[in-house]
């Protein structure tokens, strides 16, 4: 077993130094190859899924389509390649794909040692719990001796140890294989409370029985910022990823929407918004692009609240709330630097 | 009866002991455990079928195009009708499915040709379903080739990506297993070896390890920029892996041919290829045709582990069916669907064999 580890740690290593020679060599492939290649999840809902004509949609997939928007000026040319948790990485050193955008938690492992760069966050997600109405629970701090139904095996579970260990409360867990199952058990009352990332939460909460029994309860116990992933040592392209994600932030900022974009480019006087859509300052210069990059962004994919409600919020089935994945002047904490 | 005229004719039995209610009687109400017996398993029989009934029919709802139209409580098939392109053919462009439908139409229709006894010249339409066939249908679902556009491997998906790996997988590891059995009861030693340990390896590891060494370590050996297909690099360890099953499966036919056979082989004078191909392995292969069918349905199975390294296959696709968020929690409907349709294939599979058993039939079973 020994020489087995050795070996993969050998190839992982590898792998980790043989993709930082390369730089700037991403965006010429993808300009000759003529469209995007991108990772994303299996099926994530809201994040990642096919359609029934089978397009691929939601909030990550709209990170490649942003990216697509920039460079090419069609948002739809991007190829999705699903990945799944263990290939994800190696399809990203191997060159198999150009951005990870699969709801991939940022951590410092992840990080530093993959030979990988996040290029930002575009959901901020996190453990939260669910709760049955009928329990009359507003706050994860009144489910003192409650009993989870837990996914057996994954960071959930040590979360919600610590959780409850930190705030001096006792708890009964409950383990379950897969997470239709916990849902089901949930569903069928063998437990008061069900954790989850909150995300997935909402997902979950769409299949119970009586959806509008359910509760999501505000807090969230951990940190996990999802967002686009690529190699590292291509900066040239980890800008463009990077920037294609803050201009709809900006945009939503700005108040520069799919609809109203055209009109804004003609007639706004707001110098910032004059900037966001290449009509003064930097433009797309700096990173190799066309004058409206921004404005095809907005204009095809729409800013960051659209994308938002449309995949995963209001305008969606899942009716997740903004929540930490509000602007930074709105109560939450998505922050794009300024477009100057 | 003996009378003083002779015997009676023969009276027909009791009504009651022969026909339906004889054999009610005599099967399951000889006594009163028995009748109680049969009772009790019609109330077990009761209490199971009628909601799954139910479930699957009365209370379905077959129409419409969300799932609001799911209302009734029962199973929702507007879920398997809204998605059928998708599962049957996978991000296939719309315009190319007359690509796929011809090219498994003429896949049956050869089947059926091979099939009939009538058919003059079977030999050759044999010939070409193994090399020419291929070879077609390879350009139909690629393309590249006489006017047709080039659909790329990752847009292919669903129940046809299913039956390419496992047509791949059948037609390409039944001869290499073949050969590979022979090897290793051959006398050469370096043929022996080379065939036990490449049987041996294979059928060692599982094949998720195969998979996932396809998927996740072989692009790091390979240059960057070499994105070598993950379709086939999947194709060809499913096929090594089977190869090496298939190889001990003939070696069990192989070892079950009486030795005289091989020693009337050579006192016949024929070489080793001769009395491989014309005496002992049409006699080997039809002693097995149960473990090579068996091998295959478990084979047709195994593709839907490629959901583990992220093809599409008809059960990856079914599953990323229910988790878009129009169809979310539908995971019943959708796995009751494609336990049907596998059942469909490894059913009519299996029935072929026992088919081809009594065709080939020639009083060696006993």
């Amino acid at each position: 077993m020994k020489k087995i580890y050795a070996l993969t740690s050998a190839v992982a290593l590898a792998a980790t130094f043989s993709v930082t020679v390369h730089a700037g060599a991403t965006l010429d492939a993808v300009k000759s190859r003529g469209h995007v290649q991108c990772g994303t999840n299996t099926g994530v809902p809201g994040f990642a899924t096919p359609d029934d004509k089978g397009n691929w949609s939601g909030i990550d997939v709209d990170v490649c389509r942003a990216v697509a928007a920039a460079l090419f000026g069609d948002a739809g040319k991007i190829q999705i390649t699903p990945l799944t948790a263990k290939e994800r990485f190696t399809a990203l050193q191997s060159g198999e794909i150009d951005i990870l955008s699969r709801n991939t938690t940022w951590t410092l492992t992840r990080d530093t040692s993959l030979g990988l760069n996040f290029a930002g966050v575009n959901y901020y997600d996190g453990q939260g719990f669910m709760v049955k109405k009928s329990l009359g629970v507003a706050s994860a701090k009144e489910l003192d001796g409650a009993s989870f139904c837990i996914q057996a095996g994954t960071t959930t579970e040590l979360n919600l140890t610590d959780y409850f260990r930190s705030n001096n409360m006792a708890y009964t867990p409950i383990t379950f294989d897969t997470s239709a199952e916990t849902a089901a058990a949930f569903d069928a009352g063998r437990c008061d409370a069900l954790t989850s990332d909150q995300s997935q939460l909402y997902a979950l909460r769409i299949q119970l029985k009586n959806p509008e029994g359910a509760v999501v309860l505000p807090e969230i116990i951990s940190k996990e910022p999802l967002g686009p992933v690529v190699r590292q040592g291509d900066d040239e392209w980890f800008n463009i990823v990077r920037w294609s994600l803050y201009a709809m932030l900006n945009a939503e900022e700005l108040g520069v929407t799919s609809a109203n974009v055209d009109e804004m480019a003609a007639n706004s006087k707001d110098p910032n918004v004059l900037r966001l859509l290449g009509k003064e300052g930097i433009k797309g210069s700096g990173m190799g692009l066309n004058d409206n990059w921004a404005h095809n962004i907005i204009k095809q994919v729409g800013n960051y609240a659209e994308s938002f409600e449309r995949n995963v919020g209001q305008g969606s089935p899942l009716k997740i709330a903004r929540g930490l994945n509000a602007l930074w002047n709105k109560g939450g904490i998505q922050y794009a630097p300024p477009i100057r | 009866m003996i009378t003083k005229n002779g015997s009676l004719p023969d009276q027909p039995p009791p009504t009651n002991s022969i026909g339906v209610i004889g054999w009610l009687r005599r099967n399951l109400f000889a006594s009163v455990l028995n009748t109680l017996l049969t009772f009790l398993a019609l109330y077990i029989i009761y209490l199971g079928i009628v909601p799954a009934v139910n479930w699957v029919f009365v209370n379905s709802d077959w129409v419409g195009d969300s799932r609001d139209a799911c209302s009734s409580g029962g199973a929702c098939w507007v879920f398997i009708a809204a998605r059928i392109n998708l599962f049957m053919y996978g991000f296939y462009p719309e315009e190319g499915y007359w690509r796929i439908n011809l090219a498994f139409a003429i896949l049956v229709l050869l089947l059926v040709l091979l099939n009939i006894r009538q058919v003059p010249r079977r030999g050759w339409i044999a010939a070409f379903t193994l090399i020419g066939y291929p070879i077609i249908a390879f350009y139909l679902f690629y393309g590249g080739a006489f006017g047709l556009t080039v659909v790329d491997t990752h847009n292919w998906g669903g129940l046809s990506l299913t039956l390419i790996l496992s047509g791949v997988g059948i037609v390409a590891s039944l001869p290499i297993g073949v050969v590979l059995a022979l090897g290793r009861n051959s006398q050469m030693p370096i043929v022996k070896a080379a065939s036990i340990v490449f049987i041996e390896f294979w059928r060692g590891v599982p094949l998720i390890t195969v998979l996932f060494m396809s998927s996740v370590m072989l692009p790091l050996f390979l240059p960057e920029g070499t994105s070598f297909d993950k379709l086939l690099r999947a194709m060809i360890g499913i096929v090594l892996f089977e190869s090496a099953y298939m190889a001990e499966v003939v070696r069990g036919g192989l070892a079950a041919i009486p030795r005289g056979q091989y020693e009337a082989a050579k006192a016949l004078g024929l070489n080793y290829w001769k009395s491989m191909t014309l005496i002992i392995l049409p006699q080997a292969l039809k002693l097995v045709i149960p473990g090579i069918v068996n091998t295959f349905i478990a084979l047709f199975k195994d593709t839907t582990l490629v959901l583990i390294i992220g093809l599409f296959d008809l059960l990856t696709t079914i599953e990323a069916g229910f988790k878009h968020v129009s169809w979310l929690g539908f995971a019943v409907e959708g796995y009751v669907f494609a336990a049907l349709i596998y059942w469909i294939f490894c059913f009519s599979m299996s029935r072929y064999s026992q088919n081809l058993e009594r065709k080939l039939h020639t009083g060696h079973a006993r």
